[in-house]
């Protein structure tokens, strides 16, 4: 089951154990330089706000009442990270536009690690900023209009279908839970309790294009692919609507826009790296390897890049430890 | 407000817009006399069966549980829920019972997965 809580989605899993839970949310972030110059991780800024899609009905395309779930407000260009929070390890799998953001592969639900694993792993896993382009880089989302060619599911798929950000969570087998937490050297999951969590979703009007390079790893499932209780999940569609549909569907202003990466570099405040010395990061798929960034595919079709596009380099950059505090935020 | 009293004031309102709200034709398309739905308003007959009660509700697009609640009965869907284990929903719902709206509207409220 999945609850809102807060602008957070709350997944619960009771039927497998009762600290079966893991927590997602979305954050609004800065649009980091896309230059293919590969910058530190940016701040979150503050949670984009979440609704259910069923408390305005009346307002929504037939599409979204079908799908169900939550949706967030974006305006064109801006970028997101998703936040995961969990002590009870949890197989996540997250796309946009159905494109699986880790392989690059078309939607399903079930867990796979042939030819290449198709998820993250909780808690190992503390942010997810974008999609995975190889060996510790990542293409940050962007938000973009479906329909122009710039999201990821339209550069791989060809059509412009589905939008939004999908994911399904998968709990740890019970069983192999209680072994972990058992007093023996693999109790490791207790000690992360603090970390923050978010979530992520889209809509059909709008969907995640890759943006500029950041540092970011996905870790190999240490636990084997076995582990995972596929007897159950949660899934939810999380729909994009850019700032002035959120207007007309909700009746409140989004948030307003963050600042620009220079603006907030200037300002000297902190960016962020990620170490995890004792994880092994994926390889990549070949299949997101190829994108085109939206700086690159405005250069393509002859038009200008996005403003606020300018490099940067950032001085201010700190380091967050695996297990301990990853709160990640940035105040402007 | 009693059940017979916001009856008649639901179906006044509808019929302020569309005349099909007759006391004649609402009897007439839940099923019952044009006489008793009068007798149900005016509150001269006891409360009807739970299953008139519903297609009252159904007709005039009313929960049906609020209406039942205001005669004193629960639904049977939801005593059979509490009969099934009796020990664990009614232990839940004393628990509830001091509870503020949102927090019972948290407890019972999930994000919705669709087809897609």
């Amino acid at each position: 089951m999945i609850e809102l809580h807060h602008n957070e989605l709350r997944f619960r899993f009771p039927e497998v154990h009762s600290r079966a839970t893991c927590c997602i949310s979305f954050l609004r972030t800065l649009r980091i330089p896309d230059d293919n110059r590969s910058y530190p991780l940016p701040p979150g800024l503050s949670p984009f706000p979440l609704d259910h899609v069923d408390d305005y009905a009346k307002q929504v395309p037939e599409e979204w009442r079908r799908h169900g779930g939550v949706f967030l407000p974006m305006h064109q260009a801006e970028a997101m990270w998703i936040n995961f929070e969990s002590s009870y390890p949890m197989a996540v799998k997250v796309a946009a536009g159905k494109i699986n953001a880790v392989t690059g592969e078309e939607w399903s639900n079930a867990l796979s690690d042939e030819p290449s694993q198709d998820y993250l792993v909780l808690p190992d896993q503390p942010w997810l900023d974008g999609f995975y382009a190889g060996e510790g880089l990542i293409r940050q989302f962007v938000a973009m209009p479906l329909g122009e060619g710039y999201t990821a599911e339209e550069q791989i798929t060809g059509a412009a279908e589905h939008g939004g950000v999908q994911i399904v969570v998968y709990p740890i087998k019970a069983s192999v839970y209680e072994r972990l937490r058992s007093p023996d050297p693999l109790m490791a999951y207790e000690a992360d309790s603090d970390t923050v969590h978010m979530m992520a979703c889209a809509v059909p009007s709008m969907g995640l294009a890759p943006g500029g390079l950041m540092q970011q790893e996905i870790y190999e499932d240490e636990h084997g692919i076995d582990v995972w209780d596929t007897s159950t999940r949660s899934r939810c569609f999380v729909h994009l609507l850019n700032s002035l549909q959120y207007v007309h569907v909700t009746g409140t202003e989004p948030p307003t826009r963050p600042p620009t990466a220079s603006e907030y570099t200037a300002a000297g405040l902190p960016w962020f790296e990620y170490y995890a010395a004792d994880r092994t990061a994926l390889k990549g798929a070949g299949k997101l390897l190829g994108l085109d960034s939206v700086a690159a595919k405005k250069v393509k079709q002859g038009e200008a890049v996005l403003e606020g596009n300018e490099a940067i380099s950032p001085t201010n950059v700190r380091t967050v430890r695996a297990g301990r505090n990853t709160v990640r935020e940035g105040v402007f | 407000m009693t059940l017979g009293a916001h009856i008649r004031s639901v179906r006044e309102q509808r019929r302020a817009t569309d005349r099909s709200f007759s006391v004649r034709q609402v009897a007439q398309r839940v099923g019952i006399e044009p006489s008793y739905l009068s007798k149900i308003e005016r509150e001269v007959v006891p409360p009807p069966s739970e299953a008139t009660i519903r297609r009252i509700a159904r007709e005039l697009g009313e929960n049906p549980d609020l209406l039942l609640a205001m005669v004193g009965k629960i639904a049977s869907d939801l005593r059979e829920i509490i009969v099934a284990r009796p020990m664990l929903f009614t232990d839940l719902i004393r628990h509830l019972r001091e509870a503020p709206d949102h927090e019972l509207r948290r407890i019972t409220r999930e994000v919705r997965d669709g087809d897609w």
